[in-house]
């Protein structure tokens, strides 16, 4: 008899290593995310490396709620850590997947999940090739929380690290900012407001491809996600010991998001984003970047946002959509809606 | 956004800050009070003194009604979800504010107190709705734009019979506290005030007119937008230079003399002032406050759970009364960014992001660096 | 202190209806308000409309803007940068 889908939930003994398990694997993991490595059945996958240079990275994934506008906490894994690679100039390969299974998780819940990380892992060109499931007792976990880890190639030739940023560096975003947030915030408890705002969560590795192509000496990369914009470029003016000056009305955002950040008074440039990306560039680059990007689908918004400049205090500034100058700071903790 | 991005346009900012420019007589300051922490926020957020005159400045007002509320009224406000086991909906704004022991709600949370962020008070009667088992307490606080929901919640929790819904009323009066600035015993070098928007919606701008007349100083009710706040500073500024202590009203698409007199009522129906209420940074006001009428006292939290906080002092150094008055800056605060930052506030000033302290840090840090450095040149 | 929202209204049911702001669409109460439309704007706060916007005044204000902009050139000539 194979696994209830219907109607199943998760329990004890799926985590337990026994037969239970087993066709909770076949039936559901394998089936979906099917490839010669977990056909195999081995504890891990084996490989040839052809590249000298490596990038490996991970992602924990505890998104509430699991499914949302735009995507799911599976497709959201996925997306994650294959754009923390790609982030380096890495060309992504192979993912893992660690699963922790809340007790009464609906089976029916955790096979749409795994389907859409498989359909995320097709289009993308990666294979999720080893992964681990445990279960834990009810109310110590929050349905499933999901751990991806990933590894890609650099090509020759391609350095991307967040302290390469020099003065005079052109800054730039792939697109619109804080729709992401919105996305998950239009369906949180007591905050409910109707939009038509979806996440952005997309794999950014084939626009990364284009770009390093173009441009192979791009000096940084990074994609914006919790914290937004602003926390993100604050890391990096830290981690390059450099300022930034950069320009509101330059700064695309989604009109419903603007809109929905007035009503709860929040500031788009910290609401997180799953499908964008910074670059800084020499700014000789930046016209050529700008072009190569903007031909690529997830590009199509892309700006030139600022300037990197001289600044021991690694402050972050704007020019306001009035013509005032403004601090970008970082963030004191979780951005909350406010009546003041 | 129809009704605010006209409101955010660059070159009528441009074109607003030349007609200051040409108007503000050039042998003189003009220090005009922002009284609402909204306007000291959109000041900061748009840069807006970058485009004022040397000799126009703004100074930043009490108007925060999360700067201003106490520290042992938080401390009450614990003690009922962690000795009475109560549900205790609030605002976000109060989520951060330390307490006692520089413990805040969102500490007390994650210790397992059942504390729940809410956007309205209809949350809040939801919550007690789908709870009845449970008790709800819902922690009001706000100036008099946020008094009126606040009574339309007991109105309704009474006419519902929502027994274990309550509320613990935190709401203060705009006009005292513009009393207490005036009525300092230092007397306070101001020469206009830019008065709230909201708070103006819902009183009118007739109450601001006693103080104009009683202390010769022009009040000019001014719009939420850096716009509006442009407007209202060129306003003052005329009014200044004729030497009239009028109030005059920029916001008009919203604010009225009279007000919203249906909000008036409700709140004059449910709620009733207390004799004195103590705001942290101003000392003790009286008449400042409002309290839940007797006929409505069964949803006075107060009533319901007695809860004794100790008296918390104020940190030895911290500036804030000071700068709440207008008679100091935040750089002017020893404090100031180095033991009290937003992630670590000292004072009243820097709890919210819309206090004085809060907001210079972090939209107006450059301007500190800029002068800092420009100091040491100078010495150099 | 006091962020409220000009939203329009898009529907009225008894004392809630629901507004939208540049498209986002919310719920509120109209327990504070009377005599408002669909289609007209209200200024919303913690889920509360507060009272209605005066289109004609809002009209009046933005003129007052432009006449800033008007009356400042002539007089400032050489000091524009």
């Amino acid at each position: 008899m194979g696994i209830n889908l219907k109607t199943g939930k998760v329990d004890m003994s799926h985590g337990s290593g026994g037969r239970a398990m087993a066709k909770l694997i076949d039936e559901l993991f394998v089936k979906h995310l099917d490839n010669a490595f977990l056909r195999q059945g081995n504890d891990s996958a084996s490989f040839d490396m052809t590249a000298s240079r490596m990038v490996m990275a991970t992602d924990g994934h505890v998104i509430s709620p699991l499914f949302f506008p735009g995507g799911d906490i599976g497709s959201l894994a996925v997306h994650g850590t294959v754009n923390d690679v790609a982030m380096m100039g890495a060309k992504p390969l192979y993912l893992s997947a660690g699963f922790i299974l809340e007790e009464g998780f609906p089976l029916a819940d955790l096979d749409r999940i795994v389907m859409s990380m498989a359909e995320a892992a097709r289009s993308t060109g990666v294979s999720i090739v080893t992964g681990d499931t445990k279960v834990v007792e009810q109310g110590k976990g929050d349905g499933v929380f999901i751990t991806t880890a990933g590894i890609g190639i650099v090509p020759e030739g391609v350095t991307i690290s967040g302290d390469r940023a020099r003065v005079g560096d052109a800054i730039l975003i792939s697109g619109s900012m804080g729709d992401h947030g919105i996305a998950i915030l239009s369906k949180r408890e007591n905050l409910e407001f109707e939009t038509t705002i979806e996440s952005d969560s997309a794999a950014l590795n084939g626009l990364v491809a284009d770009m390093v192509k173009a441009v192979p000496q791009i000096h940084c990369l990074r994609d914006p996600t919790r914290g937004g914009l602003a926390t993100t470029l604050n890391e990096l003016a830290t981690q390059s010991g450099i300022g930034m000056q950069l320009n509101e009305s330059a700064i695309p955002v989604k009109p419903q998001v603007a809109a929905a950040c007035e009503l709860l008074g929040l500031d788009p440039l910290y609401v997180a984003n799953e499908g964008k990306l910074i670059a800084i560039c020499a700014a000789q680059d930046a016209g050529n970047l700008l072009s190569v990007m903007r031909d690529h689908p997830l590009g199509k918004e892309a700006a030139v946002i600022g300037r990197v400049v001289e600044d021991r205090h690694h402050l972050v500034q704007m020019e306001t959509c009035l013509g005032g100058q403004r601090v970008v700071d970082w963030l004191a903790g979780e951005q909350l809606p406010r009546i003041c | 956004m129809k009704y605010i991005d006209e409101f955010r346009d660059q070159k009528q900012a441009r074109d607003i800050a030349k007609a200051i420019a040409r108007e503000a007589h050039a042998d003189r300051r003009y220090r005009l009070m922002e009284f609402c922490g909204g306007h000291t926020h959109a000041i900061f957020r748009y840069g807006v003194q970058d485009l004022m005159p040397d000799n126009v400045e703004f100074v930043h007002g009490p108007g925060c009604p999360v700067c201003v509320l106490p520290i042992g009224r938080l401390d009450e406000a614990m003690q009922m979800v962690e000795t009475h086991g109560v549900i205790l909906c609030t605002y976000g704004d109060m989520m951060r504010v330390p307490g006692a022991k520089r413990r805040s709600l969102i500490q007390a949370k994650a210790d397992g107190a059942d504390i729940r962020m809410v956007y309205s008070t209809q949350d809040a009667l939801k919550i007690a709705r789908d709870n009845p088992e449970r008790q709800v307490v819902f922690f009001a606080i706000g100036f008099e734009t946020t008094t009126p929901p606040t009574a339309v919640a007991i109105k309704q929790a009474q006419s519902e019979g929502l027994e274990n819904f309550s509320v613990f009323c935190n709401h203060v009066l705009t006009p005292a506290a513009l009393g207490a600035i005036l009525n300092a015993e230092t007397p306070v070098d101001i020469d206009a005030f830019l008065g709230p928007s909201h708070v103006s919606t819902v009183i009118g701008s007739g109450p601001y007119e006693p103080f104009a007349e009683q202390y010769g100083k022009p009040i000019v009710i001014a719009g939420f937008e850096p716009l509006d706040v442009m407007q209202s500073a060129l306003m003052a500024i005329r009014l200044i230079n004729e030497g009239r202590t009028a109030v005059e009203n920029e916001y008009t698409r919203a604010v009225t003399r009279e007000g919203n007199t249906k909000a008036q009522a409700l709140v004059n129906e449910v709620f009733e002032l207390r004799d004195a209420f103590e705001w942290r940074g101003l000392g003790l006001i009286p008449k400042s406050a409002l309290q839940i009428r007797t006929e409505f006292s069964g949803f006075d939290a107060e009533k319901r759970f007695p809860v004794q906080a100790q008296p918390v002092s104020d940190v030895k150094g911290c500036a804030c009364p000071e700068i709440l008055r207008g008679q100091k800056k935040p750089l002017d605060c020893k404090l100031f960014g180095a033991v009290c930052t937003p992630e670590n506030p000292m004072g009243s000033c820097m709890v919210s992001s819309e206090g004085a302290c809060a907001a210079y840090w972090s939209y107006g840090r450059h301007r500190q660096k800029a002068d800092q450095e420009g100091q040491s040149k100078g010495a150099a | 202190m006091c962020l409220a929202i000009p939203a329009e209204v898009i529907s009225i049911d008894g004392d809630t209806a629901q507004v939208s702001v540049g498209g986002v669409k919310k719920e509120i109460s109209m327990a504070l308000v009377d005599d408002v439309a669909v289609g007209d704007y209200v200024l919303i706060h913690v889920g509360y409309a507060l009272n209605k916007i005066s289109t004609e005044e809002a009209q009046k204000t933005l003129e007052l803007f432009a006449q800033a902009g008007m009356l400042a050139p002539d007089i400032l000539g050489g000091q524009e940068s």
